[in-house]
């Protein structure tokens, strides 16, 4: 990004200043139920910006983000039922008395503690994530096997969850929107809103974060795994340790999103672990642009909210929409939509059309005309 | 101290009952330049491979500044000081020169310091400075995919020079370079010899003739003589095997 010639630049903070725009009117524009599902759609970018980082830069196509997305959400809610059940029997959330279930079991004591909670929100699944990662990684699993095995994992982590009723209330998942947080349901519309200020906030604020993760030769050693691993060994970098760090952040961007997510949508459920989803997370930053990171919360976003506004119109119609959508990018536009428009193909176009005036784009002659006017 | 810098024991590689390397003998003086010659097939590569970590001999023992490296992972040899310029030009092609050249600088390579550091003033310079010498000032922010064929191998050059090595290990440095550059290339290898210990792999007949260094010719996996160009001309088994019959003509 640091590259782009300064067109793009302006263009980028226009991008900025409407999307800023729009997350300020939202909460006096929307009711709020539509305000719930964009807070929702936004809190989905911040799991596209780790998958933007991992996939975008370092190359590593990960099908499998639903299991950390999934594990943030059950942080969220089982510090909200065990917030909301002290005058419940036994003290413990309501569903384990359908299971004959007396004792809280052991894991759940620590989520009692909001700070802990709060923690392990994005410390849980960055771990995982980061184990998961360091134990394929090391083993030089790349490519189409590596995103055979994220697969793979999602569906175990996803077996595993729906078959522990006594635990975490299995298939049925855990509610909660009819949890207590300072005193107050957290699916009123008051606490909804405060959740759409908090994940806006968020979001820009993870975003600011993976620009930083990349912004110099971190993120060039990404860049350098994705194109050409070997290469990168021979100078002298271990690449498993910089993927493994890079995935154990996506992990934890992850973490966080599904706590968002789960908090605003009243459940979360190992639905959320479902192999579809977890593509759909990719498909958001293929059509917004890989390697952009403003393009996967776009992407995010946009693909999300046609979604539910397709599914109103048309029930049946979305998947046929969202499968086109994703062969156009993979054929039409393999950078993704802003990846497209930062290129100079928009001009191109332009051109083509007769709109624009031709101009030189060979890069080396502008720099070396630049050199000129120095001398 | 070892008066030899690298040195490689009784090596053989077996891929599947194939021998590419087969009792491997040959050893470096520090600061010498060595060029590497042999027809296809010969193992050039895999012997580069071998010293490099990339393939794992079969038999026999890699010493780099007298202990054995056998067994150590790609980029740990590289830090211990083995640098490696392939055949093609592997430039990462999405970076600019600039950034090229910053991960081959950077001292350090670690992860964490390179996520919360800015590259150094004194890396600057030296990326600078390498420019200078491979005449890409110009280009600093021009991304290395953008480059000539013959730029490439000079970036790819100076990034080897920035790890700043003990050993070069240079393959092929010279294809598809104009005469004019593959002049200038060899002239840039002999002035790094001295400082550097160079073993350079070629097919360019004029090129190592210009090198005016010692010749090691590699015959089905292992050395077949070993002496000054005018020497490895003169002997049958090199003509025989490589330069083809005096009557058919030099190269």
């Amino acid at each position: 990004m640091k590259n782009l010639p300064k067109s793009s630049r302006w263009f980028l903070l226009l991008i900025w200043i409407t999307i800023i725009a729009a997350i300020i009117a939202a909460p006096a524009l929307l009711p709020v139920f539509r305000l719930n599902l964009l807070g929702r759609y936004l809190s989905l970018a911040i799991v596209a910006l780790g998958v933007d980082l991992i996939w975008g830069y370092a190359g590593l196509l990960s099908l499998g983000q639903g299991i950390f997305f999934t594990l943030g959400g059950y942080c969220a809610a089982m510090y909200l039922q065990l917030n909301s059940s002290s005058d419940l029997p036994n003290g413990i959330p309501e569903f384990f008395a359908l299971y004959g279930v007396k004792e809280l079991p052991f894991f759940w004591e620590p989520f009692k503690s909001p700070i802990f909670t709060l923690i392990a929100i994005w410390l849980i699944p960055a771990l995982v994530a980061g184990t998961l990662g360091f134990l394929v990684f090391r083993n030089r699993i790349k490519g189409v096997y590596f995103s055979i095995l994220t697969q793979a994992a999602l569906l175990v982590f996803f077996n595993f969850f729906n078959g522990q009723q006594k635990l975490i209330n299995g298939t049925n998942g855990l509610k909660t929107d009819v949890t207590q947080l300072f005193g107050q349901m957290v699916g009123s519309d008051s606490m909804q809103r405060w959740f759409f200020w908090l994940t806006a906030i968020i979001v820009v604020i993870a975003w600011f974060f993976a620009r930083w993760v990349v912004r110099d030769r971190f993120g060039n050693v990404l860049i350098g795994i994705r194109d050409d691993e070997p290469r990168v060994r021979f100078t002298g970098y271990n690449p498993t340790l910089f993927k493994t760090i890079v995935f154990g952040i996506a992990g934890g961007l992850a973490g966080i999103s599904g706590a968002l997510y789960t908090v605003q949508s009243g459940i979360v459920s190992p639905q959320f672990m479902t192999v579809p989803f977890s593509i759909e997370m990719v498909i958001w930053v293929a059509v917004g642009g890989r390697g952009t990171l403003l393009g996967a919360i776009l992407g995010a976003v946009a693909i999300n909210y046609a979604k539910s506004l397709v599914s109103e119109a048309l029930p049946a119609s979305w998947m046929f929409i969202q499968g086109g959508l994703f062969i156009l990018v993979v054929t039409a536009l393999p950078e993704g939509v802003l990846g497209w428009l930062q290129s100079d193909r928009p001009r191109n176009l332009l051109t083509r059309l007769g709109v624009s005036r031709p101009v030189s784009t060979y890069p080396s002659l502008e720099a070396e005309s630049k050199q000129e006017v120095k001398k | 101290m070892n008066k030899y810098l690298l040195e490689l024991h009784h090596i053989s590689v077996s891929f599947e009952g194939f021998l590419a390397l087969d009792d491997l003998n040959l050893s470096l003086r520090s600061g010498e330049l060595r060029a590497v010659i042999g027809p296809n097939g010969a193992g050039k590569t895999t012997f580069l491979d071998v010293i490099t970590g990339k393939v794992n001999p079969t038999i026999g023992d890699v010493v780099f500044k007298g202990r054995s490296i056998v067994g150590k992972h790609e980029h740990h040899i590289a830090r211990l000081g083995i640098g490696r310029k392939f055949q093609s030009p592997r430039v990462f092609e999405n970076l600019t020169v600039f950034e090229n050249l910053a991960l081959a600088v950077s001292s350090n390579k670690k992860p964490i310091p390179l996520l919360i550091g800015e590259v150094k003033r004194k890396d600057k310079d030296e990326i600078h400075h390498l420019m200078s010498i491979v005449n890409l000032q110009s280009k600093e922010n021009i991304s290395a995919g953008s480059l000539s064929h013959g730029q490439k191998q000079w970036l790819e050059i100076a990034m080897l020079v920035g790890q700043n090595p003990d050993m070069l290990l240079v393959d092929e440095p010279v294809a598809g370079l104009t005469d004019e550059e593959t002049d200038m290339t060899a002239d840039l290898l002999k002035s790094l010899a001295g400082e550097h210990t160079i073993l350079v792999i070629d097919h360019d007949m004029e090129f190592i003739r210009r090198l005016n260094s010692q010749v090691s010719v590699l015959h089905q996996g292992s050395v077949l003589c070993e002496g000054t160009m005018e020497e490895i001309q003169r002997d049958s088994q090199v003509i025989e095997v490589y330069l083809g019959r005096p009557e058919e003509g030099q190269p």
